[in-house]
């Protein structure tokens, strides 16, 4: 019963944080100018000679960009909203009041992540609809498996959610930032180093971006659900930063799902044992 | 802290003293289970400190409150004694009572961001009492409170009592401590100085400030068998007489052995006079 009181509390928390509305107030400005893209691009294929399979693979290419948008978004977006929640709440005392109620402490953390996680939901459910939804009713064009796709750029919040949890058990709110961002920049990099040496069928530096996804799976999560989605003859497309040269196996959806779960329970476990 | 050896008695109002960085906190921290003692033992209401349940009995209002600032009072209170397991037909009831209690009836509808830190103090104060805990933690209550404010929370802290429960009082207001507390305990780095039961301590040992001559040195000998042996300053006495009632007799002995009393005047040690007394002087931090 407390997780969710604490979940409750923790969704309207974050939902009256600034960073979470200037971000709907981007995806929403994004989702604009996104619509008004795909507008433009199908209102000049009526006058160009471009063949409608080409036409297809270009509005298939602009929906993955967008997709990808509010993948990127909806990350930063998740790290930046909760990555004082734990680490602010310390240092400002107001979880005295909240870890001397009959809850433990594991009640408190694992309520304020199902809190983010709904507001997370909520955000993923708003801005990759409506990206789909622009991609269909503009341009003419649809997801392969968008449930799929959708989903996993959830799990990639999430796992973006617990480690921001992990460090906030341990760091102040500006290292635990610097530490999150941190990953998520080497996951990228690693993400873009393991679908170049696709291209280039390089080995070693495919390991170099399987280590860095091993240390930070979310862009593999993101390259997965990216391969879910786009068409296999978009994908096929060499040379496309959506081409599906070198795409995460289920293994490592499996491995998210347990690194984002260990993340959790090592936050619980160091907030249980930690003096406040 | 080192061989901090505390009892508190229930149905009784504790006084916590020390000065800064004494360790208060941090012991209220260790009995609450916010943080851990690396060695040693607690028991709080009979259970090790920490243990969850326990807490369904215990109330806590910490030395600078916090919360929420979107929140009204009305809401703060009702999160927390959800939090605390009351069943929310009983919240309705006495969420309006506890406001009005701490005197926020005016407030009951702004948001805290709007609270000033001594309205902050009053809603941690009533959420600290939202489930009637047996066991009440107030750390540094009053501060931030106007006068009107401070004799609220007094009352607030005696009417706790008359219903049985324990308050554990932390703070640096001595003459708050001194109106309000049934024993209080000083502790220094960590270590537990002395105690006194101040209904004992409004009763005990009374001062006696004299101005009197021809004093001969067995008078002020044999004044040692009221109390602590007697200083003399040229003319001036200082009696410290074991209760009140052994004023008159000292007055006696002293004429009847030969002393000219121009002065007798009986005062009681202030907690703060015995707080200096106790704790020597400032020695920084």
């Amino acid at each position: 019963m407390g997780t969710w009181i604490m979940a409750g509390v923790t969704f309207r928390e974050a939902a009256r944080k600034k960073i979470l509305w200037t971000a709907l107030i981007a995806g929403a400005g994004f989702l604009l100018v996104f619509g008004i893209g795909l507008h433009v691009q199908v209102g000049d294929f009526r006058t160009s000679a471009v063949p409608p399979f080409l036409r297809y693979q270009i509005v298939s290419a602009m929906l993955m960009v967008g997709l990808y948008t509010v993948d990127l978004l909806a990350v930063v977006m998740t790290t930046l909203t909760s990555v004082d929640t734990i680490a602010g709440e310390i240092t400002s005392g107001t979880i005295y009041a909240i870890a001397t109620k009959p809850l433990a402490r594991w009640q408190i953390l694992i309520g304020k992540w199902l809190g983010f996680a709904g507001m997370v939901a909520v955000y993923v459910a708003i801005m990759f609809g409506g990206a789909l939804a622009e991609g269909y009713w503009i341009g003419g064009v649809m997801a392969q498996h968008p449930i799929r796709g959708g989903m996993l750029v959830f799990l990639e919040c999430m796992i973006a959610l617990s480690v921001t949890f992990l460090f906030g058990t341990w760091f102040s709110t500006l290292t635990n930032g610097v530490i999150v961002l941190g990953l998520l920049g080497l996951a990228f990099m690693g993400g873009w180093l393991e679908q170049m040496s696709g291209f280039t069928e390089g080995s070693r530096l495919a390991m170099v971006g399987i280590i860095s996804s091993l240390i930070m799976p979310s862009e593999a999560i993101w390259r997965r659900a990216a391969f879910e989605m786009e068409s296999p003859l978009a994908g096929s497309i060499q040379f496309s930063p959506f081409a599906d040269v070198s795409v995460p196996s289920s293994a490592m959806i499996v491995y998210a799902a347990v690194y984002l779960l260990l993340a959790l329970v090592i936050a619980m476990v160091h907030f249980r044992e930690r003096d406040l | 802290m080192r061989d901090l050896s505390l009892e508190v008695r229930r149905g009784e109002i504790f006084g916590f003293l020390g000065p800064n960085g004494a360790g208060k906190s941090t012991s209220i921290k260790m009995l609450l289970g916010l943080a851990r003692p690396t060695s040693g033992e607690a028991f709080v209401l009979g259970v090790p400190a920490g243990d969850v349940e326990v807490r369904r009995k215990i109330g806590f209002l910490p030395e600078d409150f916090r919360f929420y600032e979107w929140l009204t009072p009305v809401e703060l209170l009702h999160l927390h004694g959800r939090l605390c397991g009351v069943p929310s037909d009983t919240l309705r009831k006495c969420v309006p009572a506890l406001i009005d209690l701490v005197g926020l009836s005016a407030h009951r509808d702004k948001r805290l961001e709007n609270f000033s830190k001594g309205m902050l103090q009053r809603i941690g104060l009533a959420q600290a009492l939202i489930h009637e805990p047996d066991l009440i933690f107030l750390d540094e209550p009053t501060s931030g409170l106007d006068p009107m404010g401070r004799r609220t929370v007094r009352d607030i802290i005696r009417a706790q009592r008359d219903r049985g429960a324990t308050v554990f009082l932390n703070s640096h207001l001595l003459s708050e401590i001194e109106i309000t507390c049934d024993q209080v305990v000083f502790i220094r780095e960590g270590e537990v100085v002395t105690s006194r039961d101040m209904r004992a301590h409004q009763e005990g040992e009374v001062h006696v400030d004299v101005r009197a001559r021809n004093l001969t040195p067995e008078c002020l000998a044999s004044l040692a068998k009221w109390g602590t042996p007697a200083v003399l300053d040229q003319e001036r006495l200082t009696i410290v007489a074991r209760s009140r009632g052994d004023l008159p007799d000292v007055l006696r002995h002293l004429v009847a052995a030969g002393a000219d009393v121009y002065q007798f005047t009986p005062h009681r040690m202030s907690l703060e006079e015995l707080f200096l007394s106790v704790m020597g002087e400032d020695r920084g931090l």
